[in-house]
């Protein structure tokens, strides 16, 4: 075997290990869920059963948390992504001195520990509303200590498609005289919408993963999350080894979706500026060719 | 009193911005270039500055100054709030440090002590991330080619979009007396009872490192791609062993991806709460565990308040002794 060989060889297995790192704890756990044990265990088996999905749809509290995190999940949405474009807007025009620490701010909730975020929500809003206000409650407690850090995710999303706005599309919009609010639906939005589309999706899956935070904002409720974290200290049944396998699927297929999505959008894309480029090498208006 | 003050800080900040760019402008006189309103007009004006105004102030600013307002002061009933009592004290980090007033000991052994493990459990588990990220991160980088690389960044996400207690759950399986790893031993003879991985903590840090690995694969990623492969082609031309490849042209030049994924994993391992929880041995706390408890089962605001800004201190000392260590600006990180 010549070195490159053997090289190649480790290369291989230190992949191998390193993708069972990653998957193989998931996959040991989703079997469990299969196992008539009530202790979550490969070893011994039981004998298959599907008795745990049935427990666990049957679930109240699971199902409760579950619908609670929907719900918190959707207005994360509402709030993050419309900061985060308007975050991302205002970075590219902001005045120049101020960049840096206008930068430093509104990426610091990345950097803070989620605990401390949810401390200091709730520490801020209570003094604010009073203990008694009808919206210091779990729920808005939460979405807002959630959209403190998502609405950064969303705004950097935004931020690395706005890096190849051209300019000169506003301007020409503009001197058209589309008015401000026109050029913003019509160029700017659109332009943005695989950023909006991708903002949304990874908005609503860090607010469902979401336990920092969340356990300290959700305060009498409970989140899919904090319901999860209660059952485990408490000692452990093979019902949540059928939800995690859910989990699993349910991700499975949605990344299998955007990545298709995904693709089909990069073609559309390459497509277009072949048009573009096929109408300018003729010499005549790109908008007509097209 | 102070309390009414705090909101005038970032204000302030703002306005004196605003009174640069003002000076600046009429300095140079370019009419050309519009100011903030005429170029976005007032609907879309409001929108951009209000929904910004509103998360720096309502969402980061204020809630953070006012948990450190908040740490500075004396847990009281509400009847005695803004009485003579409610005055500004260090009680609350004099406790963190010399423990209860009158303590034997003479400072807060325990705690210190977590705080302490935590620290130092962080950065081991950050520079085992690290090694474990490397290859694979270069692999991505330079050795993967299209297909690949994209069925690659997919089986890296998906792990990570289940949630981290259910993560930190299946480390449980793994590692329980009855897991797959003690069956393992046991039908090798290797062990004649069951080792306790919960205990040792063993299964924390397993846990710990696996919780973050996407965060320190990607910015290693991204710094590596960006190098010019012909840079490590030329070394290998003049003769240079592999591990003078990687240790003196790949890693000065992904510096600040390397750090960047540290500080990133360093400070999530610092603040994590799930693992610990869920792997922890019942005898050794996290210190994000410490302030959960002053929250919710001593409810003592106040102090909790406190260890988690100290948390957050440190967390920010070391990640600027790290830069300094490097020679990175933070400005080269966020990129």
């Amino acid at each position: 075997m010549t070195s490159k060989g053997i090289f190649r060889f480790f290369i291989g297995f230190y992949l191998l290990l390193f993708f069972g790192y990653l998957f193989g704890p998931l996959l040991i756990m989703g079997a469990t869920a299969f196992n008539n044990s009530s202790y979550p265990q490969l070893w011994p088996w039981e004998g298959g059963t599907l008795d745990w999905f049935v427990k666990l749809a049957n679930d109240q509290a699971m199902l409760r948390g579950i619908g609670n995190s929907l719900l918190v999940g959707l207005g994360v949405i509402c709030l993050a992504v419309p900061i985060g474009l308007a975050g991302a807007i205002v970075m590219t025009q902001i005045y120049w001195r101020a960049r840096g620490l206008y930068y430093l701010v509104v990426v610091s909730p990345l950097l803070t520990p989620g605990v401390i975020i949810g401390i200091s929500t709730v520490l801020f809003w209570r003094q604010l509303l009073g203990a008694d206000h009808p919206l210091y409650s779990g729920y808005f407690m939460t979405i807002l200590g959630q959209a403190t850090f998502i609405s950064a995710y969303c705004m950097l999303i935004f931020l690395s498609r706005l890096q190849r706005f051209d300019r000169a599309q506003e301007e020409a919009a503009l001197d058209l005289g589309a008015s401000n609010l026109q050029f913003f639906w019509q160029v700017l939005l659109p332009f943005l919408r695989p950023a909006v589309f991708s903002a949304a999706v990874l908005a609503f899956l860090s607010s469902f993963e979401n336990y920092n935070t969340t356990t300290f904002t959700i305060l009498a409720r409970t989140t899919l999350t904090t319901e999860l974290a209660g059952r485990v200290r408490q000692g452990s049944n093979p019902s949540l080894s059928a939800l995690a396998l859910l989990i699993i699927t349910i991700t499975l297929i949605g990344a299998i979706l955007y990545e298709i999505y995904k693709r089909r959008e990069d073609r559309r894309e390459k497509d277009r500026a072949a048009v573009a480029a096929a109408a300018e090498a003729e010499g005549e208006p790109a908008i007509i060719a097209a | 009193m102070s309390r009414f003050l705090l909101p005038l800080i970032p204000v302030a900040v703002a306005l004196i911005f605003w009174g640069m760019a003002a000076a600046e402008r009429r300095a140079v006189g370019n009419v050309a270039h519009l100011g903030f309103f005429r170029r976005n007009g007032a609907a879309l004006s409001v929108y951009l500055l209000g929904a910004v105004g509103l998360w720096i102030l309502l969402l980061i600013v204020l809630p953070q100054l006012y948990m450190v307002e908040f740490s500075f002061r004396p847990r009281l009933p509400p009847s005695e709030m803004g009485g003579p009592k409610d005055a500004y004290t260090l009680a609350n980090y004099s406790y963190l440090i010399f423990g209860r007033p009158g303590d034997p000991e003479g400072y807060n052994k325990l705690h210190l002590g977590i705080f302490l493990r935590t620290i130092v459990a962080s950065i081991f588990v950050t520079m085992l991330n690290f090694a474990i990220c490397y290859p694979i991160a270069f692999f991505m980088a330079k050795v993967a080619k299209g297909g690949q690389m994209r069925l690659m960044v997919l089986a890296l996400i998906v792990p990570f979009w289940v949630n981290e207690i259910l993560r930190a759950f299946a480390f449980r399986i793994l590692f329980s007396s009855s897991g797959v790893f003690n069956t393992l031993l046991l039908a090798s003879g290797l062990v004649d009872a069951p080792v306790d991985f919960l205990r040792s903590d063993i299964a924390l840090y397993a846990g710990l490192s696996y919780a973050y690995l996407l965060l320190m694969i990607f910015p290693l990623y991204n710094a590596i791609e960006a190098m010019d492969s012909n840079q490590i082609e030329a070394a290998r031309d003049l003769g240079a062993p592999w591990w003078h490849i990687h240790l003196f042209v790949v890693m000065p030049y992904a510096k600040p991806g390397i750090a960047a994924g540290c500080t990133m994993v360093f400070m999530l391992t610092a603040g994590a709460l799930a693992a610990p929880q869920v792997l922890g041995g019942p005898s050794s706390l996290w210190f994000t565990q410490v302030v959960y408890n002053w929250f919710y089962q001593a409810f003592n605001w106040n102090l909790g308040a406190a260890y988690a800004f100290a948390l957050l201190i440190a967390c920010i000392i070391f990640v600027m002794v790290v830069l300094r260590l490097f020679k990175v600006s933070l400005g080269e990180i966020a990129r």
